[in-house]
């Protein structure tokens, strides 16, 4: 295998650690092009008539191609596909663009013209209108492409089991996405907490993102994707090939363990899933979890112009709820702000949005969207009959946490949390836990405060780990306050999902970890071959080590042979 | 011209699935309607997205207009049509036509 090739192992942060083969599937970039570029057919700027009757056409086409995607297409993808159909299809739309192409206006510029108008008419309405506009711009982009002669945007039609490759992928993209074919996603941006990156991790798909130079990859072609390694390769040899097989036959062999998690010796530490919404948990509900520790709510508010109401909001907990039956259920309340601004609630002149009105923090300007979402919650806990455990992220004092507690349990929760993810909530843990019932340590953000680093600066990543000696001395406060306290500390950052690191946050005291299902069963096998004692011994190691690398080599080093070879550390 | 006034019966309103059925039965009744909220200017009844963004709420009242043959029949069938709660699950998935 001598053919050139430009750079066959690209590199990037892996998310999870699976791998996985398959032909590349190129998620095409909206149209770019100038509002009066020619139409050319045959090398030469089309006339008038011409004009209009390739735009014409091209409406015709992607009305077509939409309609017949949405008829092979299932659940939500066949919906968002029909709708798109028919606003491509619709007369007053393409009529008036055929005017205005007529009176002799530069095609982009016709199309673009008519499309924002009714965009303008959309988002004056507001509610679910303002929300349909990226379906009316996604058929800007398509026609324009198709009169233009340039590829298709958007996800495409997977006709076989593909790699998914995006420049960055919108949630509206992941929503269009063919999810029974899609064998892993790469994007060129991104990071390993971002969106892409945590639904890959809930659907149990092996993802690498921050990989230059993957929107080169030639459609089709084989690649391997390894999130261990976090590389994609073109072209795969048998070795690897052979490699990646064997890591699926572990993973399988560890999957077939669907036991409640625990030591070796028998002390119970619950395994939970992260989810977003009521989809999710239909999803994991048929897994070996025991429940969910984090349900991130604020996919419910994202890219919406107002809140959802006090019923919407019941409707989707209710069914998230009922799908997990007697199963613990955790849900946070609105974590907006920050990475995830709201329209309706951003403060749009914070200059430092992490540091800002974000979290439980929105009591202070927006106390109703806090009292809408726990009044939701409540109602929801009757018409499920099942009791959720309710928590706010982003407290940092006791008395915040006394106030969260008086207005949930006002609305009949009876399990009332916080999230620990800032310092000095950490640092004040047992001032906290004498307030509420448990509390979960977001590590993510933890490490964002503690080492005072952006969560989405990919190149600070090594500040992020959540290996640093200091991050872990504030779990460490924390496990102690509830030991203390004699009430549940939970993880629900993705630090839970390293198995190794699993292993030191129990040998804190820590008695629940949540991560994405796709994470439970390698550390279900992990914790299964080690005792409290070993993970106390691994704990104490970490917490001695001088820097995160020193505190993972020590900690790898104290695992048992047999768990370090399945692993491959 | 021929005119009819209708209360529209859909618990989302003249929105998503109830709006694309409308739209439909319009196009598949061959004449030209055109449909207005109360005071308001009368827009193509055969484009989705002018009657998505009338953002017509549940239980408020819309105008349909049309003129020459076959006017009186067609409004008859979309005001029947909008009389109806399109979004419930046994509601028509295919109106305007005998299959």
């Amino acid at each position: 295998m001598t053919a050139p090739t430009v750079e066959r192992v690209l590199h990037g942060v892996g998310v999870g650690r699976r791998g996985v083969v398959g032909p590349v599937a190129q998620v095409q970039p909206a149209p770019h092009v100038p509002a009066d570029a020619p139409l050319l057919v045959d090398g030469v700027e089309a006339d008038v008539e011409t004009r209009r009757e390739v735009v014409d056409r091209a409406f015709t086409d992607v009305a077509e191609g939409l309609r017949d995607q949405s008829s092979r297409a299932t659940g939500t993808v066949r919906d968002v596909l029909a709708a798109t159909a028919q606003m491509a299809d619709d007369k007053a739309l393409r009529s008036q663009v055929l005017a205005k192409i007529g009176a002799g206006e530069p095609v982009v510029s016709a199309v673009d013209g008519v499309v924002e108008m009714f965009a303008t008419m959309f988002q004056q309405a507001g509610g679910y209108l303002a929300e349909r506009v990226t379906d009316l711009r996604s058929v800007r982009d398509r026609v324009v492409a198709r009169a233009l002669g340039l590829p298709a945007p958007g996800v495409p039609e997977l006709h076989r089991p593909s790699v998914v490759v995006a420049k960055d992928l919108a949630p509206a993209d992941t929503a269009a996405l063919d999810l029974a074919n899609v064998l892993a996603i790469v994007t060129e941006l991104g990071g390993p907490t971002g969106h892409t990156a945590i639904i890959a991790g809930q659907l149990g798909l092996p993802c690498v993102v921050r990989v230059a130079g993957a929107t080169a990859l030639v459609d089709g072609t084989e690649v391997a994707v390894d999130a261990a390694a976090g590389t994609v390769t073109t072209d795969p040899d048998e070795a690897q090939r052979a490699d990646l097989d064997r890591r699926a036959g572990v993973e399988q062999a560890l999957a077939a363990d669907t036991a409640p998690g625990g030591t070796a010796d028998g002390r119970r530490v619950q395994l939970l899933a992260n989810i977003g919404t009521a989809e999710d948990a239909e999803r994991v509900a048929t897994g070996a979890v025991e429940g969910v520790g984090l349900f991130r709510t604020e996919v419910l508010f994202l890219e919406r112009t107002t809140a959802p109401t006090e019923e919407d909001q019941a409707a989707v907990y209710a069914r998230a709820l009922a799908a997990l039956g007697d199963r613990k259920v955790v849900v946070r309340t609105l974590d907006a702000g920050a990475d995830k601004p709201l329209a309706f609630a951003t403060q749009p002149d914070e200059e430092n949005p992490a540091l800002g009105v974000r979290g439980y923090r929105l009591v202070r300007t927006h106390p109703e969207l806090l009292e809408t979402q726990l009044a939701a919650l409540g109602r929801a806990q009757s018409q499920a009959e099942a009791a959720p455990w309710v928590m706010a992220p982003m407290i940092a004092t006791a008395a915040e946490a006394r106030d969260f507690a008086a207005r949930a349990r006002a609305h009949g929760i009876a399990k009332v949390g916080v999230m620990i993810e800032v310092p000095a909530a950490a640092l004040r843990a047992g001032e906290i836990l004498a307030e509420v019932d448990f509390v979960s340590l977001g590590t993510n953000d933890l490490a964002q405060y503690a080492m005072a680093t952006d969560r989405l600066r990919g190149e600070l990543a090594d500040l992020l780990d959540p290996w640093q000696p200091a991050v872990l001395d504030l779990v460490d406060a924390t496990a102690r306050a509830g030991i203390q306290a004699h009430k549940p500390v939970g993880v629900c950052g993705e630090s839970a999902s390293d198995p190794v690191l699993a292993l030191v946050l129990v040998g804190l005291g820590v008695t629940s970890l949540s991560m994405s299902a796709g994470a439970v069963p390698a550390v279900r096998y992990a914790l299964r071959h080690h005792t409290a004692a070993q993970c106390q011994t691994m704990a104490a190691a970490a917490l001695a080590a001088g820097s995160a690398v020193a505190a993972r080599g020590a900690v790898v080093g104290l695992l048992v042979p047999e768990v370090r070879a399945t692993l491959g550390l | 011209m021929v005119q009819r006034t209708v209360v529209v019966a859909s618990r989302v309103g003249l929105h998503a699935r109830p709006a694309m059925l409308f739209t439909q039965a319009v196009a598949a009744s061959g004449v030209p309607v055109t449909i207005a909220r109360p005071g308001g200017e009368p827009v193509d009844a055969g484009s989705i997205l002018f009657v998505m963004s009338l953002g017509v709420p549940h239980g408020e009242e819309v105008t349909l207009a049309a003129e020459g043959d076959g006017a009186e029949a067609a409004l008859d069938d979309l005001v029947a049509l909008l009389a109806t709660d399109l979004d419930a699950e046994d509601a028509p998935a295919s109106p305007g036509g005998a299959s």
